[in-house]
């Protein structure tokens, strides 16, 4: 998959991580939603974010999705500087520094956001075309082949109206995957999924492992984080509480808040 | 309704004050009767100036009353339209490097379109319908032709014909209108 060639390409030589941020702190008006985060994912490494609701997660990926500011912290992608601590909080990079580094990261969405107006061909295709201003020919060979690695061949001119939420939030991911972003983050890529629906989009998520796609994964289902990821971040009232892999995170966690929250899990399911 | 537009945008500015102003135009626009509003538009200019624009001008003066009237209402659909396509479009396309233009104008105006259309035709019905407030500064529109006929000729027909003529106006905007929200239901 040309993704993963491109990848390889750019592979950094001296091990730069993919992403990392430093001290992150953000805060909404007097609450402080996320605390001195830290944070470092490296190519091929998929991270999943666990934790209660509201301790953070979303903001997390809202902040290194630029989608949110951060006041302190420092951040980058492939070792470009997307903002920097300074004396008087994060300091970020111009504008149009900022639209170049765009290209490096996709986001995928909970509700996954697609253009109601647009087919699916266009939803995946419009943003290289008309913003990275590729070559119209290459981008559609390319969503062709990302539909076909999709399932979603017979697809392309539906609109998002007539799909499952799972076939949207393949196409979403097709949608992110298609500017080859260096790392892929998503938001609870299931939760707006009927259960039965949410397999099709683990599988696809196991499937861009498997090609060593850098992502971080905020998710719910614990037995997926557990199978998928290389390293699991605990996360609640804004600080990370525990982190490792996850035999140890999720098998045998350490601190008793982890504990606490896989315990109310599995006794829900 | 391109007017309205720009009403809209000012009323939907980030700067305070210019948001402010628009919506006190907004609310004596909506607040006082249009046929007051004509009148100040057509006397105003004689009684503030000393102005006398004479006759030539009561055209002018309509299209500039029921312009400034109606951008308001206009205005305000399209608010309505804008702030109820959800964040996570902005979101998306800020995402996938979308220019705050290009967002607006590919992603969040086509959407805005479907939804304001059938607010968008009763406001072009209702303002086909007032245009026979113009009589109040005498401008020869067709309510007052037919009221000329009516006492001349000592009938109701004029009337009669006048109403048949605003109504095959209306049903026609109405039809079109219905054409384009079929042309635009293709998705959701
Ligand atoms: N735009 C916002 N304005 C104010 N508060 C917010 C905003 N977004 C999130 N929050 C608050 O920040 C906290 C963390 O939210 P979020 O990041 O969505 O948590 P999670 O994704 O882990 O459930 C919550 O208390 C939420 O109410
Ligand atoms: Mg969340």
């Amino acid at each position: 998959m040309t993704a993963e060639q491109h990848n390889q390409s750019e592979m950094p030589s001296t091990g730069t991580p993919v992403f990392q941020v430093t001290h992150l702190s953000k805060a909404f008006g007097e609450l402080q939603v996320l605390k001195d985060i830290s944070l470092s994912v490296n190519h091929g490494q998929v991270v999943s974010i666990i934790g209660p609701s509201g301790s953070g997660k979303s903001t997390f990926l809202r902040c290194a999705t630029l989608l949110e500011t951060m006041e302190h912290g420092s951040m980058s992608f492939m070792g470009k500087t997307v903002c920097e601590e300074g004396p008087q909080g994060a300091v970020y990079a111009p504008v149009s520094e900022l639209r170049k580094l765009r290209a490096l990261f996709g986001l995928v969405f909970q509700n996954f956001n697609l253009f109601p107006h647009y087919n699916v061909l266009k939803n995946i295709t419009d943003a290289p075309i008309c913003v990275q201003k590729r070559d119209p020919a290459e981008v559609l060979e390319k969503a062709r082949e990302l539909l076909k690695t999709m399932g979603l061949s017979a697809k392309e001119n539906a609109y998002p109206c007539e799909l499952s939420g799972g076939q949207q939030q393949r196409v979403s991911i097709a949608r992110a995957l298609i500017s080859n972003p260096q790392i892929l983050f998503f938001d609870e890529p299931t939760s707006a999924l009927d259960p039965e629906l949410t397999g099709e989009i683990l599988k696809t998520i196991r499937a861009l492992a498997a090609r060593k796609m850098t992502m971080v994964i905020v998710t719910h289902e614990i037995e997926f984080a557990r199978l998928v990821s290389d390293h699991v971040v605990f996360m609640a009232d804004g600080v990370i509480v525990e982190q490792g892999p996850p035999e140890e995170v999720i098998s045998h966690p350490k601190n008793p808040r982890t504990q606490a929250f896989l315990m109310k899990l599995s006794h829900k399911a | 309704m391109p007017l309205g537009f720009c009403i809209c945008g000012l009323r939907m500015s980030k700067i305070k004050f210019i948001s402010r102003v628009t919506s006190i135009y907004i609310s004596i626009m909506r607040g006082t009767p249009l046929m007051l509003q004509l009148l100040m538009v057509f006397f105003g200019p004689y009684f503030l100036f000393g102005m006398s624009l004479g006759d030539s001008y009561r055209f002018p003066a309509v299209i500039i009353a029921f312009s400034l009237n109606y951008a308001a209402y206009f205005a305000e659909i399209y608010r309505g339209g804008i702030q109820s396509i959800p964040v996570g479009q902005y979101e998306a396309a800020n995402v996938l490097g979308y220019s705050r233009a290009q967002t607006f104008f590919k992603i969040i105006l086509p959407q805005v379109i479907k939804r304001t259309l059938p607010p968008v035709t009763n406001e072009v019905i209702t303002l086909t319908k007032d245009t026979s407030l113009a009589f109040a500064i005498a401008c020869a529109e067709m309510f007052t032709q037919a009221k000329h006929m009516a006492s001349a000729q000592r009938s109701m027909m004029p009337y009669v014909a006048a109403g048949i003529f605003y109504y095959v106006f209306n049903f026609v905007v109405a039809f079109v209108m219905e054409r384009l929200e079929k042309r635009l239901s293709y998705y959701r």
